[in-house]
Order: structure tokens, then C-alpha cells, then sequence
């Protein structure tokens, strides 16, 4: 037997996250019945992320995204930022190109999925909050549906949509627990601040936004990164931290939030806000070595749940693989049920097609960036060198000038940097990146 | 600028607690053996979990902000954790 005759459901979607919602979506337009279950009291009330979202793929899916999507602002101006304790040394890349077509938007979760919520029940799915699906209902191999307390429910296919914890994944046995060098834990704080505030402070005009990526000193040297992104009348802040190294140097996780909120080239973007809310996430950043199996018989898991999520140093990125591992999933679903077959054969077109969008390939193309990331110098040194390179020049102290080269290899001796290893971390960079 | 303690933050935030059903539960013999206890203390960014002076770990399960890092982190054994009930727990309005 390919499938049951009568379910409930052709389709049971668990979480109402971007993936989740997006499945939902374009499985309700094909005419399917949806149901899309969210442990949440509401679509959007569990639902957290640093803030940016590379927004080509949802305008494909929603092509009045930008008028009708509640989005904070459009991201023009990237600031990638090397901090140290005294001093900092950044790119700030500002492209009127990036504001039209928009390319990236800020978003806070809690009101972009309740609206996505609201397009899945527009386009005929049905949703069900306040309920946590505790486990997949199998029969042998195959997953018939959901168990949620005393209540089940049948479908032709589940697509687990459950965020990075997935614990239907898990239970499934299609993804293992992973090593913690491939995890990280990030802490946010959004903090309220006047429109016109924000505007002045981080150069913007309109619905202008800017993303601040931070290394170094905001993390005290733990491997990681800081961020912070301008909302309308708010500021995204928080820290990124890779569990591995956090654990090892036995760091207090708030106290490096604590950190860079108060650094003193941090601070002042943040004065007079007012703290709106506190929220913590779990990242997945292995890359391409945590997609494991993403098929079985009658259940897909996309978003999260899959493992898509992309740190390359500079963009990091897990939304927007949401988005297209979830049209990819419908489309293999829609295609199975038309055959009248969920069997994972013929389940398995999602992966192909995963791999040939733009997720899987920029996966792959990124493979070896969780890798490089973990070299300790990113953290620490580098931002150093390069404020002392900077600081040689600048610091016209009446002592006659050395040419830049010399001033360059200079600070290189007298930080515990070797070349051999600039050398080498610029080939891997070069390589990885 | 100092900044807020974790439970000022946490007054902030919408949470609609589980009176019956704690959704977290430490085996404290694993926990103390392994060094899983001190590890949640460090890495839960809600402070859930506090060392006692006689060392085991108690577990202020309402704060969660329902993450997954102390599973992450804990030793096989050591962590029983969970989301809470449908509909309970933290509550996001800005995400």
C-alpha cells in the first residue's frame, strides 16, 4: 500500500514557521486540503530570528510581499564590523542597487508569520494553534500522520516544519543529535527606539535599514559573531555563539550578551531604548554536513528542521533557505499526490530539487564555511592587526612616517600571528567563502 | 548604559504558564558526574537553571524561552527537556 484511502488530510504541515507556512501555502493553492499545526497560542508567538531576510525567494512565492507583508525596513547599507576592546575596523557598504529590487528586509517573526498564517487560511488551508504535535504516527516505515495528546490525525504526507529542535526529525530517526561545533546559541534583545532616532543614528532615510555584522571583542574571542539590525522603530541587538567553544572556555552566555551591549562603540546606538522583548534561538551551523535524510515514507522536513541554515561569515542566512526548501517540498508533494503515491521514492524528487534551487547550491558552494569559521584568530587577532596597521598610519606622532608595507609587517611581529598563517587563512577564506 | 538583569528582561516578554506540566527535568546524580549542571547554569541564556549550595540544579521552568541549548548541551541522561504544552510557554510579540 502506497498510501491510506481516506485521511483527514492530504496534508499535515507541523509549524507555522516560514517553512512551514510557505508549504502550507503553496499546497493550498494547489487545491490541496492543508492542515498547519503550531504549538504557538498563535502563528508567529514561538517564532524568533536575528532579523534578516534575504527576501527574493518569498517575493517569487508572495509577489506583493514588499506592498503587503508586515517587513521592518529594506536593508541597504551592510556594516561588517571588526571590533576590538579600543578599537574597530569595518566595511560599510551602503548600494542604492540593494533597495530596488529589494534584496533583504528586517523582519520580527511574531508579525511576519502571523501574516503568512493568515495567507495559508486565505488560500483554503486549515490552521490549528495551541496544539504540540508530539510525535509522527507511523505504521511500519511509514509516517500516516500526527499524534497530539489523545488526538490523531491522518494525512497522506507530513511535512515537519518544527524549527531547528526537530524533534520529529529526531524521533524519526532521520537526524542524529548533533556534535556542538556545529551549534550555536543566539541571544536578542529588541529594544525600542524612535523612528527618526534609528534614521539619524545609522545614516538612513525612508525605509532604509541597515545590518551591522560584528567579530571579535563582542564575543569575547568565543567563536561567533554579534549583530545588530535596524527594525522601523526598534533595533534587533544580540550575539551568536558556537556552543563548542562557548562550553570550553566556560563563558556565562549572558555575560557576553551583557558585553557587547555595553561596549563602548556598541553603546551608543542603543542609548535611551527601551527593551521590548528577550528572545533566544538554537543555529544550526554545520552547512551542508547537517542536511541528512530529509525524506521518508509519507513525511518531507524542510526549513530549520533540515538543518538549512548558512553562515558564511558575511551573510548569514536561514530564512530565504526556508523559503525555497518548502516550494521545493510542495512542488514533490503535489507531483507524489497527483500519482497517488507518498511512498519516499516517490517523496524523493524533493531533494533533487532542493539541490538544484538555489538552497542546495549555495550549500554546497559554502560547504567549507563552518570549517574556516572555527579558526580561533577570526575571533580575536585579526581585528587587532588590522586596527594596528590603521593605528600606525593614523597616529601622527611626530616621529617620521614608515610606508605602509613597513607599519604592516611591524604590527605582523608583534602580534601572535605568523604569516604562514595569514597566508593560509586567506587561502582557506578565498576557498571557503 | 548597565544593562538589565536576565529576570528584568524577562518581565518583558509574554509567557502563559503551565501550572500542571513542568517541561524540563534534571537527573541531578548525571548532571553533577558529567559537569551537564554547571553547563546549564553557563549557557541558558534565561537563567533557568541555578546551582545550589548543595549542588544540585534547580530549574525556574517558567522562564524558558523554550531554545533547545541546555539539550544541546547536556550529557546523555543528564536533561529530560521538551516544549511545553500547546499553547504555554513563552509567547513572542516582536520574535
Amino acid at each position: 500500500m502506497t498510501q491510506a484511502a481516506e485521511p483527514d488530510f492530504e496534508v499535515i504541515v507541523i509549524g507555522a514557521g516560514i517553512a512551514g507556512c510557505v508549504a502550507a501555502y503553496q499546497l493550498a493553492r494547489q487545491g490541496r486540503s492543508v492542515l498547519l499545526i503550531e504549538r504557538g497560542e498563535a502563528p508567529g508567538s514561538k517564532n524568533l530570528s536575528g532579523g534578516v531576510l534575504y527576501s527574493r525567494g518569498i517575493q517569487q512565492v508572495f509577489p506583493d510581499f514588499r506592498q503587503e507583508a508586515p517587513v521592518e525596513r529594506r536593508i541597504t547599507r551592510n556594516y561588517i564590523n571588526f571590533l576590538n576592546a579600543d578599537s574597530s575596523v569595518a566595511i560599510d557598504y551602503k548600494d542604492a542597487r540593494l533597495a530596488d529590487p529589494v534584496n533583504a528586509v528586517t523582519v520580527l517573526r511574531a508579525k511576519l508569520d502571523a501574516w503568512l498564517s493568515e495567507k495559508c487560511e486565505e488560500a483554503g488551508a486549515m490552521i490549528m494553534p495551541g496544539v504540540r504535535v508530539d510525535r509522527a504516527l507511523t505504521e511500519g516505515t511509514r509516517v500516516v500522520g500526527v499524534q497530539a495528546g489523545d488526538d490523531e490525525l491522518r494525512a497522506h504526507v507530513v511535512v515537519a516544519a518544527d524549527g531547528v529542535n526537530s524533534f520529529i526529525a529526531k524521533e524519526a530517526g532521520l537526524r542524529q543529535k548533533e556534535p556542538l561545533n556545529q551549534l550555536a546559541v543566539g541571544v536578542k534583545s529588541v529594544i525600542s527606539l524612535p523612528r527618526e532616532t534609528i534614521e539619524q543614528r545609522f545614516n538612513l532615510t525612508g525605509d532604509e535599514g541597515a545590518a551591522l555584522a560584528v567579530v571579535g571583542d563582542c564575543t569575547q574571542g568565543v567563536g561567533g559573531g554579534g549583530f545588530l539590525y535596524t527594525n522601523l522603530d526598534s533595533l534587533s541587538v544580540g550575539i551568536v555563539v558556537r556552543l563548542d567553544d562557548l562550553t570550553a572556555r566556560q563563558k556565562v552566555v549572558t555575560d557576553i550578551f551583557d558585553h557587547f551591549l555595553q561596549h563602548q562603540f556598541i553603546a551608543p546606538y542603543l542609548e535611551g531604548g527601551e527593551l521590548l522583548e528577550y528572545g533566544c534561538h538554537l543555529v544550526a551551523e554545520g552547512g551542508l554536513h547537517m542536511v541528512g535524510e530529509i525524506v521518508m515514507d509519507g513525511m518531507v522536513v524542510v526549513g530549520d528542521a533540515a538543518g538549512l541554515t548558512l553562515n558564511t561569515g558575511l551573510t548569514v542566512r536561514g530564512m530565504d533557505l526556508a523559503v525555497g526548501s518548502a516550494v521545493a517540498a510542495a512542488e514533490a508533494i503535489g507531483d507524489a499526490l497527483d500519482r497517488k503515491d507518498t511512498s519516499k521514492a516517490a517523496l524523493a524528487p524533493y531533494r533533487d530539487k532542493l539541490f538544484a534551487s538555489y538552497v542546495g547550491q549555495d550549500m554546497k558552494t559554502y560547504a567549507k564555511a563552518p570549517h574556516f569559521l572555527e579558526v580561533e584568530r577570526m575571533y580575536k587577532q585579526y581585528g587587532e592587526l588590522l586596527a594596528n596597521v590603521l593605528y600606525g598610519t593614523f597616529n601622527l606622532d611626530t616621529q617620521p612616517r614608515q610606508h605602509l608595507l613597513k607599519v604592516a609587517r611591524r604590527s605582523l611581529a608583534r602580534s601572535p600571528l605568523k604569516m604562514r598563517q595569514l597566508v593560509r587563512d586567506g587561502i582557506a577564506g578565498a576557498r571557503a567563502l | 548604559m548597565k544593562p538589565l538583569s536576565v529576570p528584568e528582561r524577562l518581565t518583558k516578554n509574554r509567557f502563559l504558564l503551565d501550572e500542571e506540566q513542568c517541561h524540563i527535568e534534571v537527573n541531578q546524580e548525571i548532571a553533577k558526574a558529567t559537569g551537564t549542571g554547571k553547563l546549564l547554569v553557563a549557557c541558558c541564556p534565561a537563567h533557568v537553571y541555578t546551582e545550589e549550595p548543595d549542588g544540585t540544579i534547580s530549574v525556574e521552568y517558567a522562564a524558558c524561552l523554550e531554545c533547545g541549548t541546555c539539550l544541546a548541551i547536556a550529557a546523555p541522561g543528564a536533561l529530560k527537556w521538551h516544549y511545553p504544552r500547546g499553547g504555554f510557554g513563552v509567547q513572542f510579540r516582536e520574535g
